[in-house]
């Protein structure tokens, strides 16, 4: 479960600051809101599966920005598979490597049938006809929405149009997927759906995810759980280590997964809960040995 | 506005000769067709002209109410185009004549057969081949700087959020219904008056997205058609062979017919 099995870094922020310009009509943000990342410095090694937590306004969704050279860092440097995004020379061999995949569903489709949508990438990094038609038909298959190929985007739903939107990005072969918080817009199946093909991207294809959220339970199956807050990383371990501190992270303002809430609360009051139930399972496992006792 | 059942260019699918044929070939007889429809000024040549449309109506398998359904928000304006050609305002009044009737009957003829023909052009082309063909049709132009690929990038991008910002107009039309707005009553100034509320959020809203659309575009290495490949390419076959003799053999009839006969 550490990440230090994990491969070579990939991803890697050096004291990295970014701060908003202050705009008219936002004269009333308190200076901590405008300073968006805050000297962050991180390393994403490949194959991992990162989550980034924090409520709105902590600076992840601006850190995401960062690692694809949507925004460059006012000092500090990001670093890409070895290049840093600040080197114009690399706009887009980053871009190619870094696939970004937004929230709204809506807003990032391109074209009014699936398979154009996912060739949209290739197509714009000047891939090749028939390797074009190969690498959608493999992406479509590995989010597993191979028999929409040819419907339009407009009838899917949510979930399945991330899962195109996912498709769009593994077409033009990345080696990290940054996911700048796919579920918000989502019900909770398509949450489910979303968060499942991330796992089995990263699990079958060795596909290295960074995931921004600020749902708590859909980090629980990462290798590694960074919390931000302020702009700044104030927690980063694994989910158990993460989780472990309750208080902690309700002095953030951040939720803990529900079982992992209920384990605490039961904890309070007394019953011996082990500290690594982070799912229904689990919880599940620990309460039946006390049932069948008493 | 109910729920969407927009059509957009009123595509009706089918693997007819005249589906598969390439846009290209299809749009440059429809323009061949629009010429024809005003070179033409007698009986003989207007019977040319039906007989091109009924058949290629026929070859696309289309079925006739399909096709007469796009004249519906024509018949005014054919309307009055008969009725101005027909009457004539001379000395003693209104008068009606031979030469005006006939007048009339041709413009109106006209209108009709120009509606139909490019009717037909939409009806067996999806909006999107259309595009690519618009596209590929322009690409000479670009040696005077027009920029064909934005064009048809322009256009994809219409046609993708056609129905995205339709829902949004009927979810806005219902929010604000809901808090008493009336978007159905009261006189033409009234009504248009009470779209402001609608228009306003929607165009926000279109702004934003074309923001984020924008964004993801970018981050998915889009840069104009520079070192652009196409998944699709445009290929002529042997229909658009058929397609473009038949368009030369008629453009040499009507031809003949004006100027010869």
């Amino acid at each position: 479960m550490t990440n230090s099995t994990k491969g070579a870094p990939l991803l890697r922020f050096e004291e990295v600051v970014y701060q908003y310009a202050r705009t008219p009509g936002e004269e009333d943000l308190q200076e901590n809101e405008r300073a968006a990342v805050d000297g962050v410095s991180l390393t994403i090694e490949e194959g991992s599966f990162v989550a980034i937590i924090g409520h709105n306004g902590s600076g992840k969704s601006t850190l995401a920005k960062l690692t694809n050279a949507m925004l460059l860092p006012q000092s500090g440097t990001v670093w890409v598979d070895g290049m840093s995004t600040a080197d114009p020379q690399h706009l887009w061999d980053i871009r190619q490597r870094a696939g970004m995949v937004f929230q709204n569903p809506d807003n990032q489709m391109v074209a009014t049938i699936v398979e154009e949508d996912v060739a949209f990438g290739p197509e714009n990094l000047g891939v090749p006809r028939e390797q074009i038609r190969q690498r959608v038909d493999e992406a479509l298959a590995m989010v597993g929405m191979s028999e929409f190929a040819t419907h339009s985007p407009h009838m899917l739903s949510g979930g399945q149009k991330q899962r195109i939107a996912i498709a769009g990005i593994i077409a033009m072969r990345p080696k990290i997927i940054v996911m700048d918080e796919p579920t918000a817009m989502l019900d909770p199946s398509g949450r489910a759906e979303v968060v499942a093909t991330a796992h089995r991207l990263n699990r079958e294809e060795g596909m290295t995810v960074l995931l921004i959220t600020h749902y708590m339970d859909e980090a629980v199956g990462a290798d590694r759980v960074i919390v931000m807050d302020k702009g700044r990383v104030v927690m980063d371990g694994t989910p158990r280590e993460t989780f472990l501190q309750v208080e902690k992270l309700h002095g953030l303002g951040l939720e803990v997964p529900p079982m992992v809430e209920l384990a605490f609360q039961l904890r309070e009051e007394g019953w011996p809960i082990p500290a690594d139930v982070m799912d229904t399972e689990g919880m599940v496992e620990a309460l039946w040995p006390l049932l069948s006792k008493n | 506005m109910g729920p969407v059942n927009v059509t957009i260019g009123q595509y009706f699918p089918g693997d007819s000769l005249i589906h598969r044929m390439d846009p290209r070939t299809k749009l440059l007889f429809t323009i061949l067709y629009i010429v024809l429809v005003f070179l033409v000024r007698d009986v003989l040549g207007y019977a040319a002209v039906i007989a091109l449309l009924a058949v290629s109506a026929a070859v696309a398998r289309l079925p006739v109410k399909y096709l007469l359904r796009s004249l519906k928000p024509m018949i005014f304006i054919v309307v009055l185009t008969f009725l101005l050609n027909l009457i004539t305002f001379g000395d003693g009044g209104v008068r009606i004549t031979w030469t005006g009737l006939l007048n009339a009957v041709t413009m109106s003829l006209r209108l009709i057969l120009l509606v139909l023909g490019s009717q037909l052009l939409t009806l067996t082309t999806s909006p999107l081949a259309l595009t690519d063909g618009i596209e590929q049709l322009m690409r000479p132009l670009k040696a005077i700087k027009f920029p064909a690929h934005e064009m048809a990038m322009m256009m994809t991008i219409a046609l993708r959020f056609i129905p995205t910002l339709v829902d949004e107009t009927d979810r806005i039309m219902k929010a604000q219904k809901s808090r008493g707005a009336d978007f159905e009553s009261g006189n033409l100034l009234a009504r248009a008056r009470a779209l402001i509320p609608l228009l306003v959020p929607l165009f926000v809203s279109a702004f934003r997205r074309a923001d984020e659309l924008a964004m993801a575009m970018e981050a998915r290495c889009y840069r104009g058609d520079a070192g652009r490949t196409q998944l699709k390419q445009l290929a002529f076959s042997r229909v658009d062979l058929y397609g473009l003799g038949a368009a030369v053999l008629l453009t040499a009839l009507v031809a003949v017919d004006r100027w010869v006969l």
